[in-house]
């Protein structure tokens, strides 16, 4: 229970952003999750990446499932309006939120249970419609909230605590938002802030449909031997393709970087997001080597991390949809009531 | 033999097969007698089909105006063999059976009470056309040619009617004149016109408009100022999305950018429809989806989550007849307590019953300003009947002073200068709180959306206090919702009467005119329809003042009569149901004949003997 408040007041020599705020001030209500969860960590890096990025809290608004990982919006951006809907549904409240008001920024959090089991019709739908947004699954592959029963991303062969082996195949989530047309994917561990923060920077200035797969350790039901979502196993088995820098708009690029290394990809809005390739051959602007990549890893038992797809020139929901540049929850009665004149030469022609 | 001889007073039944094109034809047909100046009901009774399967269009023409379903056949116009026995059978005797003759028939599968019309429209449409799409389609409209010169319709009329149609595309004009001048020639040498049945040209239309309740509904939502719509495919309520993509597309592209003042998705699912809807409304624009009975059983957790979290949506329900392998294509009233109750925990809705276009229209545009007022989901009822047939109803109409009721909302200014901002803080005793849309203010008015389990700060808590604090207050919220919602109808006997009746919904045209044949038959009893739940206090108050109370509805199991009785705390036993649940619309013949025969049992004096007490007539 959130009883415990967190102090109000701030050491006078916190650094400021541009905003003048502290990193702080993007913190939310003190953590309920037990001690050593991953997804504090998940939650340590929004902080730190909306600090950097210097965003306006209000302006994000944090929409989640049901589950641990769905609870963790209440702690972080305590200025932002947040939404804890119903499992699995997420993606449809963010869809209406997004079309309703474009200007706002949209980070949704869920789990895998949330994402990859009882909503993964809506998981692959808002990817399909490329809504504008981070999403970002906090996978454990365990159900914690009800006391370690496999969640639908848990590997075959995977031991539960209790001991039972998982006979079902898993699903990746990863591989399915490759496939129905996210425009940025990307996968990170919880144990790697120095990769998960500028990830998460990306993402969220990625005017599509992104998606981050963060693998989060339970302390409580799945860092035991024989689970493959453990701190230990994933630390073995992480096999990162690349490091990523956020350059924003006009920065001016002043490293040179040995030929072959580098990989830059401009944004559509003039920013740059700069890849220091640890696997020489990846190439991140190619969705069908990244699914190739990530499938071939993960028959030799590894965990393909880092961006591992970004299109730098993404659609999303409202090019579809054509609406005009103002948010529609802007929108007056002069703007949407056609008025009486209308309605009585409508009325003519149905006589 | 009899013959049935009526001027402007008679049904018209076509049979055909779905997928034959026969709609247009009939839908041509319909409208020249309106045009004449005579009320007109029709009806398309459907399959869940897309080609193939039996279908019907019934067209009551009505002097008088009503425009509920009479029941019975003057003239079968019979051009699906499939259907044929139970066709003829359908006619009433001394009526007309209108055939295609071109294959010899054998006597026994006549009857002698009826006139029977053969026609060989196969053989004069084969004759005339080689093409096989045109032959089916031109047949169609060779019969309409022939009824204009048996039923005495002006011919000017529908050749109007197909200019309009085919305006712009001229190259098709000219061939459907042709045709339809080619079956009414042969009536006129032919066939013994006029028939006993017949048209006369009137003045009971004047400005009465002729459209769809999924229509009007749709543009109600354009007036009312949505925004947002998400929806899944289902019978019969899609054409209320597609309805409103069209209404959108003409009014409501930017002139300067062509882009769009409305977002429309057509979603996975029930659910997601639902959730996107909510996701909308509670980023503060207006928003609705369009459903039926089995789609409302889906957003059933949704509607939970917006009446705790206190999210407006509006809810278009088009009601059908049971589940998705039930009778999606036959109407029904039996959404009522879905609705009502809809989801976990104590929850209770607002419901709206539109009669007719008209009220589609408006309870659609009113609904809006209800959600945000209330920030509830609200829910407007309509049925198949009045949702996917053409009704007659008075011209719809705006009044530009209106303003949209936004509900309480603390805008950037209100926060800025200070005002104090619970999210479920009872401010005003009315049990409606404050909200803010997300991104107003840099550090005021931010709050974390969820179910209950807050205080009324939406700080997280299960206290247990605070979830009972919170339950009282939306029951005072839903009691300011009684005062908020359109107020009954009254329609008051000749003289005051111990007796009553309750109606709603599309039951009204057959209500109507059975009140009318009730005080012919000298019953005076008074009628109510009702227009919303919570029930206005008027509703209850004029319940108490009558003895006896029938409630006329299209369900099984009285629904509305049990939420009557269950918030309105009537005494059951005053409560007679009067209940139609065929999947046909419900008629006046058969409200006449229920209420007749039990007021029978209350020794109600005098009964005269007449056709009314006859029973259902179905």
């Amino acid at each position: 229970m959130t009883y415990l408040a967190k102090p109000k007041l701030h050491h006078p020599d916190l650094p400021k952003n541009k905003l003048g705020f502290t990193r702080r001030d993007y913190e939310g209500t003190v953590s309920t999750l037990c001690a050593g969860c991953g997804h504090d960590s998940i939650t340590g890096a929004i902080i730190q990446a909306c600090f950097e990025m210097d965003i306006a809290p209000h302006r994000v608004a944090k929409l989640s499932g049901i589950g641990c990982s769905s609870k963790t919006p209440t702690y972080f951006l305590g200025q932002s309006h947040g939404f804890n809907t119903v499992h699995g549904r997420m993606p449809s409240v963010l869809t209406g939120a997004n079309a309703a008001n474009r200007d706002l920024i949209y980070l949704g959090v869920s789990g895998d249970g949330d994402s990859a089991s009882i909503g993964l019709g809506q998981f692959a739908h808002v990817m399909r419609r490329g809504v504008n947004m981070t999403y970002i699954v906090e996978n454990n592959g365990v159900y914690g909230l009800t006391k370690g029963q496999f969640s639908a991303t848990a590997d075959r062969g995977s031991k539960s605590k209790r001991g039972a082996l998982n006979a079902d195949e898993s699903i990746d989530l990863v591989l399915m938002a490759l496939q129905l047309g996210a425009t940025y994917v990307a996968r990170s561990f919880s144990g790697d802030k120095a990769q998960l923060v500028p990830l998460i920077k990306g993402a969220l200035m990625h005017p599509g449909a992104a998606f981050l797969d963060v693998i989060s350790p339970c302390v409580a039901f799945n860092n035991h031997d024989g689970s493959t979502k453990s701190y230990d196993y994933v630390r073995e088995h992480n096999e990162a393709v690349n490091a990523m820098d956020v350059i924003p708009i006009r920065s001016e690029i002043t490293t040179n970087y040995e030929p072959g290394t580098v990989q830059e990809i401009r944004q559509h809005d003039g920013s740059m997001i700069r890849l220091r390739k640890l696997e020489p051959s990846y190439d991140a602007s190619n969705r069908l080597r990244a699914m190739n990549f990530v499938q071939e890893r993960y028959a030799l038992g590894e965990i393909a991390t880092g961006l591992l797809y970004v299109a730098s020139a993404p659609r999303d929901l409202h090019d579809s949809l054509n609406t005009v540049a103002t948010p529609l929850n802007e929108l007056n009665e002069r703007e949407l009531c056609p008025g009486n004149a209308a309605l009585e030469k409508f009325n003519q022609g149905l006589r | 033999m009899k013959r049935i001889e009526s001027v402007n007073d008679f049904v018209i039944k076509f049979a055909n097969v779905n997928g034959s094109g026969s709609a247009s034809a009939n839908t041509l047909f319909a409208k020249s007698i309106m045009r004449m100046g005579v009320p007109i009901s029709p009806r398309n009774i459907f399959p869940s089909n897309i080609q193939g399967l039996p279908t019907w269009y019934e067209v009551r023409v009505s002097e008088q105006g009503w425009l509920g379903r009479r029941g019975g056949c003057d003239l079968m116009v019979a051009m699906n063999p499939q259907t044929w026995e139970p066709d003829v059978a359908e006619i009433e005797p001394g009526g007309y059976l209108f055939y295609d003759s071109t294959r010899p028939m054998p006597a026994s599968r006549f009857r002698d009470d009826i006139h029977v019309i053969g026609m060989p429209l196969t053989e004069i449409t084969n004759a005339a056309y080689s093409d096989p799409r045109q032959r089916q389609l031109f047949k169609n409209i060779i019969y309409v040619g022939a009824l204009s010169a048996l039923l005495e319709i002006d011919v000017p009329e529908i050749e109007k009617l197909i200019a309009e149609q085919y305006k712009g595309k001229e190259k098709l004009l000219e061939p459907n004149i042709k045709a339809l001048h080619m079956g009414r020639d042969y009536a006129l040498a032919h066939l013994p016109c006029p028939l006993g049945i017949r048209v006369r040209r009137g003045d009971r239309v004047g400005k009465k408009v002729f459209l769809e309740g999924n229509s009007a509904v749709a543009l109600g939502c354009v007036y009312g100022g949505a925004t947002f719509a998400a929806w899944y495919p289902i019978t019969p309520s899609s054409s209320v999305a597609e309805a409103f993509a069209k209404h959108c597309r003409k009014f409501r592209v930017d002139p300067g950018t062509t882009k769009n003042r409305f977002a429309i998705v057509q979603a996975e699912d029930e659910l997601a429809s639902i959730g996107m809807v909510i996701g909308a409304a509670w980023n503060g624009a207006r928003a609705f989806t369009c459903t039926s009975g089995p789609g409302i059983s889906l957003m059933s957790e949704f509607i939970g989550l917006a009446y705790f979290a206190e999210i407006p949506a509006v809810i278009i329900n088009v009601q059908r007849a049971g589940p998705s392998t039930g009778m999606p294509t036959r109407t029904q009233q039996a959404d009522v307590l879905a609705c009502a109750y809809a989801s976990h925990g104590d929850t209770k809705h607002v419901l709206l019953f539109p009669e007719d276009p008209k009220e589609c229209f408006e309870h659609a545009a009113v609904s809006f300003d209800l959600a945000d007022r209330l920030q509830t989901p609200v829910f407007v009822l309509l049925d198949l009947d009045i949702g996917m047939n053409e009704r007659l109803c008075e011209p719809l109409q705006w009044d530009d002073k209106r303003h949209y009721d936004r509900g309480k909302v603390r805008s950037y200014q209100d926060l800025e200068a200070g005002a104090r901002f619970g999210r479920y803080l009872d401010v005003d005793g009315d049990g409606i709180t404050y909200r803010t849309y997300p991104g107003t203010h840099p550090k005021r008015g931010a709050f974390f959306t969820r179910g209950t389990s807050r205080d009324r700060y939406a700080r997280y808590t299960e206290d247990g206090k605070a979830y009972v604090d919170n339950m009282q207050r939306l029951l005072r919220k839903f009691e300011t919702a009684k005062d908020l919602v359109p107020k009954p109808e009254h329609i008051d006997a000749r003289k005051p009467s111990r007796f009553g009746v309750i109606f709603y919904g599309s039951t009204g045209p057959a209500m109507r005119e059975a009140l009318v044949e009730l005080e012919a038959a000298a019953i005076d009893i008074d009628a109510l329809r009702i227009r919303a739940f919570p029930f206005h206090e008027e509703v209850l108050e004029w319940a108490n003042r009558h003895e006896h109370v029938f409630v006329v509805e299209q369900n099984r199991d009285a629904q509305l009569r049990t939420l009557l009785v269950a918030e309105g705390q009537l005494d059951p036993s005053k409560l007679t149901p009067v209940l139609h649940y065929d999947g046909t619309p419900i008629t006046a013949r058969f409200i006449q004949g229920e209420i007749a025969q039990r007021l029978g049992a209350f020794n109600v004096t005098p009964l005269k003997k007449t056709a009314a007490s006859g029973g259902g007539g179905e």
